[in-house]
């Protein structure tokens, strides 16, 4: 997928405009936060259980290595594949081959972040292997040739409008703006692809080392159907998804339902352990489960380990003003809101991403939801450090801070700075409590008045009351 | 406070934008502090918290500003602040130096003495006397740092409970940022408008004629706001109201336009 983060400012701009973006975030605001507010007020022991999880995925990271070959080692007993990716490429190849092992003409696809951030589908389609994907979501945009905007809502960029345009465009029906009919358009669709799919290709949630066993939770079904249909199932997942037992994988089920849409349990809880057994009724004959690092080794042990606890419920984002205000296209890249501001600058370098982790006031509404307490105000500061000890920072940024730092560190030449500065506003507002326009602080004034001070700084003030 | 205990000795850290923008907030609460028994100093080698630093990624000037800060209130009880976010940065101090650095220990005994303002009232020395009186129906915006740094929540509206005539409207969101975010609202302007354009649409649905806060730069940008819309709403600092220092026009008014006597 390209990278637009670059432009982050001008999608954001863009954004900031497009009327129908704004109501469909509208529908977030009011959406997932009071779902979510209204679940933890039901549990008394959530923040309990926050401590517990947070506790939990720092111990698995500290003995990663360990539970991710235990991982590997059951899933072999279970007669299935693991395969060890470092790159996106690499896990695109691997997935390909497999394919082709089969002779897969098409795949069904689960919703799998991973499988955006591999950039699986272009990949899959320029080696004549068609994806098709199930998620409703996922099926809408890839209809638009479109990416998702939200990692557990990937359409929620769209309006009904939008859906009942495209589907009328490509499934050559009578356009319907009923939500039930467009639903049961697209489950006919899909249906008859799920039964002639080769490969069905998922993401997980989780991965458990004691059994060998991938998680998905989905609401709408589609994962069941995509991965025991077809004869062979792809789980393609990061490798800091597992957890060591069932019982652990329960703890941050509870975790991720309340967090992210404020459910209790998602609808669909579905395991796989492995291919079909000959006592078993359904599922796909061969199992294979693709590992992507993709830079997540290398964040152990640095201080943006803490970031690897998270388990992708979006939580952050759905309470986030920024990405409340500019969507999740806007940053231009895979994973938006503030986890996105953390992550992509691993995966696509602060030199392509250093405006994600400024995009932030560092209100702390993130981190105050977070089910795993990730620090992710401090963690987009790092960035900022990382971008200024490589003087990545604009330069009006680093003339701005060296400017006015050389004055902070020297008190008494500082109150001279005020005194001047409080003067030159004073004079500027004059009369007036207010400041219209000030040169070179455009962006303070071209939005809001600037209130003038209201008399000389409180230093001065303060030493003349003193001596008389 | 009985006149028989020892005055507890204050270090006010004035904050930059109080000392630029509206000094009345430093009067405001050494005229709290004072009243509740304490004993206030302003250290002449204050100067800003440092977080421009901090937040621009620049955490060697950081690691100056705070050794200078550090110094500056040695030997003080309590460090008090008219701000969240300032003192939050003041408790922030020891996340920039290691463990093995002397510096440490010491970031992390001004941690320890270091409150804002309406928190120390409540929280330290549970002031809970009879304050000012002001006319008005009030909202307040609860700042993001001192709210989800500091626990700052129940404390202001406590003292504003103890302020006669004035009545409390909570507004919508109130917990929401203001879109300020210090260097935030000039490198991301467009984004800081929508941030601050919803916050104001939540004072106005609120009804209410006077928009109090506990932090100067949030308020500036929501007073800005207003003021660019041409909304009557007063903006002020919780400390003017609580101790009945009022009579200066509000944030981004002035005496003449009001008609007043300069």
């Amino acid at each position: 997928m390209e990278i637009k983060s670059p432009a982050f400012k001008e999608n954001a701009r863009i954004a900031l405009h497009d009327v129908n973006l704004q109501k469909a975030l509208g529908n977030l605001k009011a959406g997932f936060p009071v779902k979510r507010s209204t679940a933890v007020a039901r549990m008394p022991e959530f923040d309990q259980l926050r401590d517990e999880g947070t506790a939990l995925k720092n111990h698995i990271l500290e003995n990663l290595d360990i539970y991710l070959e235990q991982f590997e080692a059951n899933v072999i007993k279970n007669g299935g594949h693991v395969h060890w990716c470092r790159t996106p490429d690499d896990a695109c190849k691997k997935i390909l081959e497999i394919c082709k092992e089969v002779d897969a003409k098409t795949v069904t696809k689960g919703k799998s972040m991973v499988s955006e951030e591999i950039n699986l589908n272009d990949y899959l389609e320029k080696n004549g292997v068609e994806p098709i994907e199930t998620d409703l979501g996922e099926y809408i945009l890839q209809l638009r040739g479109d990416h998702p905007s939200h990692i557990i809502a990937p359409a929620i960029h769209l309006n009904l409008e939008d859906v009942s345009e495209i589907f009328h465009e490509k499934h050559n029906r009578p356009k319907s703006s009923d939500p039930a009919v467009l639903m049961q358009e697209a489950r006919e669709m899909l249906r008859e692809k799920f039964a002639g799919a080769d490969v069905g290709i998922t993401g997980a949630n989780f991965l458990v080392a004691e059994t060998g066993s991938t998680i998905i939770v989905t609401n709408e079904g589609n994962g069941d159907l995509t991965q025991t249909l077809p004869k062979t199932h792809i789980v393609v997942t990061s490798i800091e998804k597992v957890v060591p037992t069932l019982e652990d994988m329960t703890l941050f089920l509870r975790l991720l339902a309340r967090s992210a849409t404020g459910q209790e349990f998602t609808v669909y809880n579905t395991l796989s352990t492995g291919p079909r057994r000959a006592e078993d009724q359904d599922g796909p004959e061969n199992f294979h489960v693709v590992l992507v690092d993709n830079g997540r080794s290398e964040m152990v042990g640095t201080e943006f380990q803490d970031m690897l606890r998270c388990i992708r419920c979006s939580a952050c984002m759905n309470h986030c003003p920024v990405y409340g205000a500019v969507g999740g296209h806007s940053y231009g890249w895979v994973y938006p809101g503030p986890m996105g501001s953390v992550l992509t600058p691993q995966m696509v370098g602060i030199e392509n991403a250093g405006l994600l982790p400024n995009a932030s006031t560092f209100c702390g509404k993130c981190e105050s939801v977070c089910p795993v307490r990730i620090p992710l105000p401090k963690l987009m500061r790092h960035w900022r450090e990382d971008e200024f000890a490589k003087h990545l920072s604009p330069k009006a940024v680093r003339w701005g801070i060296g400017g006015w730092a050389f004055f902070a560190k020297r008190p008494a030449l500082y109150r001279l700075l005020a005194v001047s500065s409080n003067l030159f506003l004073r004079l500027m507002a004059g009369k007036k409590g207010r400041i219209k326009k000030i040169p070179m602080a455009g962006g303070w004034t071209d939005w809001r008045d600037m209130p003038a001070p209201s008399g000389k700084t409180f230093m001065s003030q303060y030493k003349s009351r003193k001596q008389s | 406070m009985l006149a028989s205990e020892k005055p507890i000795q204050v270090g006010l850290f004035v904050t930059c934008l109080v000392d630029m923008f509206r000094p009345s907030i430093g009067f405001a609460t050494i005229k709290l502090l004072e009243n509740a028994g304490c004993n206030v100093t302003v250290p002449e080698a204050q100067t800003c918290c440092g977080q421009p630093a901090f937040n621009s990624g620049d955490k060697k000037t950081t690691q100056d500003i705070a050794r200078q800060t550090i110094t500056a209130f040695d030997g003080f009880e309590y460090v008090v602040g008219p701000s969240g976010s300032c003192i939050g940065m003041l408790h922030q101090y020891v996340d920039l130096f290691d463990d093995t650095d002397p510096w440490k220990a010491r970031a992390e005994d001004l941690r320890n003495r270091a409150f804002e303002i309406t928190s120390f009232l409540v929280d330290v020395i549970d002031f809970d006397s009879m304050l000012a009186s002001y006319e008005g129906n009030v909202t307040y915006h609860d700042s993001c740092a001192g709210l989800r740094e500091l626990g700052v929540k129940q404390q202001p509206r406590k003292l504003l409970a103890n302020v006669a005539n004035l009545s409390l409207t909570e507004m919508e969101d109130a917990e929401t940022c203001c879109g300020f975010g210090g260097t935030f609202c000039v490198k991301y302007p467009e984004i800081s408008n929508r941030m601050v354009e919803n916050k104001s649409a939540n004072v106005q649905v609120s009804g209410a004629t006077t928009l109090l806060g506990g932090d100067l730069g949030c308020l500036l940008n929501m007073a800005g706001k207003l003021k660019r819309q041409g909304h009557k709403i007063e903006t002020r600092h919780i400390v003017e109201v609580l101790a009945g220092m009022t009579d200066e026009p509000a944030i981004g008014d002035s005496a003449y336009e009001l008609g007043q006597p300069a």
